[in-house]
């Protein structure tokens, strides 16, 4: 009598875990497209990288060729754009890197008058729209008649770069312990030692991801740089350029070694990071 | 010794580089926009305070269709990227298992190409007889006279194919935060898997689908990239208008009086957005 009365609540679980794995399956599926289409523009991207065409518009595929590799800098003006791209996110990062990481450490360590009001400020420079920054980096230089240029973008990318570093700083000292920065006080480590020594360790995941992010966000950039440029270009800007008239294969060869690059790098931090958690998991003994 | 009162100056020298630089290159910009918005005049002659607020009349009367239509690409690319990510983050976040972080990792693989490439690679897709349609095309498999690119819906296909990622995000987050016992609770309640979604898994994961909606319809609205790679010129948007009076006609005052315009229908539309979902859910989930 027992028996029927217990499995009767079970059998219809068993039915709604076997329709939980088909219809887990259909989603799974669907993933995959998803996922499938969102790459699918990478893809052909990369591949007219490799296409032999020989007319500017770079849309019909005419047979396999190195040719764009082999003569990836014959545009100079394309080099120079890839160059003022890279120079610009590397200067732009190492200062963003290090004004937004003591402007983190600020706001997360520390509580102080105006606090509240630079958290503001961060928030609305990340979720500003780009182009109501741009125009009024543009205005400002207008009123003051000042030049754009290679400064002005530097300017303008060191500017929405300091946000994301010091949210993203911000974010990881909130959840470390101060106790231990006590203790090396208490030890008597000075300021600077303390803070070489103890808290940069601490916070370095935290710097280490703002920075990328930095960089990418730099180097990405179309809207902001647009509005700030005047006559120097960047990789974007010659792309957008060339759209009119035909990219030219080696557009797609370049944007596949930053692709090529940008995940090597991101694939090499997140092994750091699955190491790291590791280790802490390791040293707390669980 | 001066160490108590150092203590108490070093956030504010942490601070400060910071602090100067956002206030010369953000703020200060701003508050030049909104004024410049009121000035009169021309690039010869220059532009002079004048509080000439017909700028903003001028500029709604006269664009106030692109401003719509912004609005409502948006609105249709936000809506598509809703619908697209949440049963792929859904799948992610409950069935992922081991390789929850790849398939986030494939999500946001096109990052990794920059923003105007991504909308060359995707106009390339929609060509005509480009390396998708084409060979589509020749085998019969799409009417002859279909044509994708410079229309509205090649447009709003370029939105939500680059801001995808940043629904994908925040709605896998949510899931992914909520606790399986109170899923196994719904079903030892004999809640049917329909019923545990929409009483149990939707209600837990809509702070992450509000965020996603926040950072995506945001960016989408302001965009001018995709209208004007894809989109040509008759399906151009506030950020294309905006763009050309600055550039092609130096009308500082008229594009300055636009992007503010821009900037406070984003604004109020967030603040009543959030304060009809409840502020708190929107703008924690957003931090995330």
């Amino acid at each position: 009598m027992t028996a029927p009365a217990t499995s009767s609540p079970r059998a219809p679980r068993r039915r709604v875990r076997r329709r939980a794995v088909r219809s887990g399956r259909v989603l799974h599926l669907y993933t995959v497209l998803l996922i499938a289409w969102l790459l699918l523009p990478i893809a052909v991207m990369i591949l007219f990288g490799f296409n032999d065409t020989h007319s500017k518009q770079n849309y019909r595929w005419e047979g396999f060729t190195l040719r764009w590799y082999r003569h990836l800098f014959d545009k100079r003006d394309l080099t120079a754009a890839l160059v003022n791209s890279l120079t610009i996110a590397l200067l732009s990062t190492a200062i963003s890197t290090v004004i937004g990481t003591a402007a983190g450490l600020a706001l997360g360590r520390h509580r102080f008058r105006g606090r509240g009001a630079a958290n503001l400020v961060l928030f609305m420079a990340i979720s500003c729209p780009e182009i109501v920054m741009g125009a009024s980096l543009l205005s400002m230089f207008v009123t003051f008649n000042l030049p754009r240029g290679y400064p002005t973008i530097l300017a303008a990318h060191v500017m929405f770069s300091i946000a994301f570093v010091a949210v993203t700083v911000r974010a990881r000292v909130v959840g470390l312990d101060p106790s231990v920065e006590e203790a090396a006080q208490d030890l008597g480590a000075g300021p600077w030692t303390r803070f070489r020594l103890v808290t940069l360790p601490m916070i370095m995941p935290g710097v280490v991801s703002g920075a990328l992010l930095a960089f990418v966000l730099s180097i990405d950039d179309f809207v902001i740089t647009s509005f700030t440029s005047g006559a120097t270009v960047t990789f974007p800007l010659w792309i957008y350029g060339s759209t009119r008239t035909g990219t030219p294969p080696q557009v797609n060869v370049m944007g596949t070694l930053i692709c090529a690059v940008g995940v090597v790098v991101a694939l090499v931090s997140a092994r750091r990071n699955v190491r790291r958690l590791q280790a802490d998991r390791d040293a707390r003994g669980d | 010794m001066a160490g108590p009162a150092r203590r108490r100056l070093a956030p504010y020298l942490m601070i400060l580089p910071g602090a100067l630089w956002m206030l010369a290159f953000f703020l200060l910009p701003l508050a030049l926009m909104v004024s410049l918005s009121l000035q009169t005049g021309n690039l010869v002659d220059g532009f002079r305070q004048t509080f000439h607020w017909q700028n903003y009349t001028d500029g709604l009367s006269i664009y106030g269709d692109k401003f719509a239509r912004s609005l409502w690409y948006a609105l249709l690319a936000t809506l598509a990227c809703a619908v697209l990510a949440y049963p792929a983050a859904y799948w992610i976040a409950m069935h992922g298992g081991r390789h929850k972080s790849t398939y986030l990792f494939l999500v946001l693989l096109p990052y990794f190409v920059p923003f105007v490439l991504r909308i060359v690679s995707w106009k390339l897709v929609l060509t005509d007889h480009g390396p998708v349609l084409g060979p589509l095309r020749d085998h019969g498999l799409l009417p002859a006279d279909l044509h994708v690119l410079d229309t509205g819906f090649a447009v709003v296909s370029g939105l939500a194919y680059n801001f995808l990622p940043f629904m994908v995000l925040p709605v896998y987050v949510a899931l992914e935060r909520i606790d399986p016992r109170v899923v196994e609770a719904a079903y030892d309640l004999y809640a049917s898997r329909f019923q545990a979604f929409r009483h149990v898994i939707l209600p837990l994961s809509l702070p992450g689908v509000f965020a996603g909606v926040i950072m995506t319809f945001v960016p989408m609205s302001a965009d001018y990239v995709n209208a004007e790679v894809l989109g040509g010129p008759r399906n151009t948007m506030i950020g294309n208008v905006i763009q050309s009076e600055y550039f092609a006609n130096s009308a500082y005052p008229l594009a300055s009086a636009l992007s503010f315009t821009l900037m406070a229908i984003l604004l109020v539309g967030i603040f009543i957005y959030a304060r009809a979902l409840g502020t708190r859910d929107v703008l924690e989930a957003a931090r995330r």
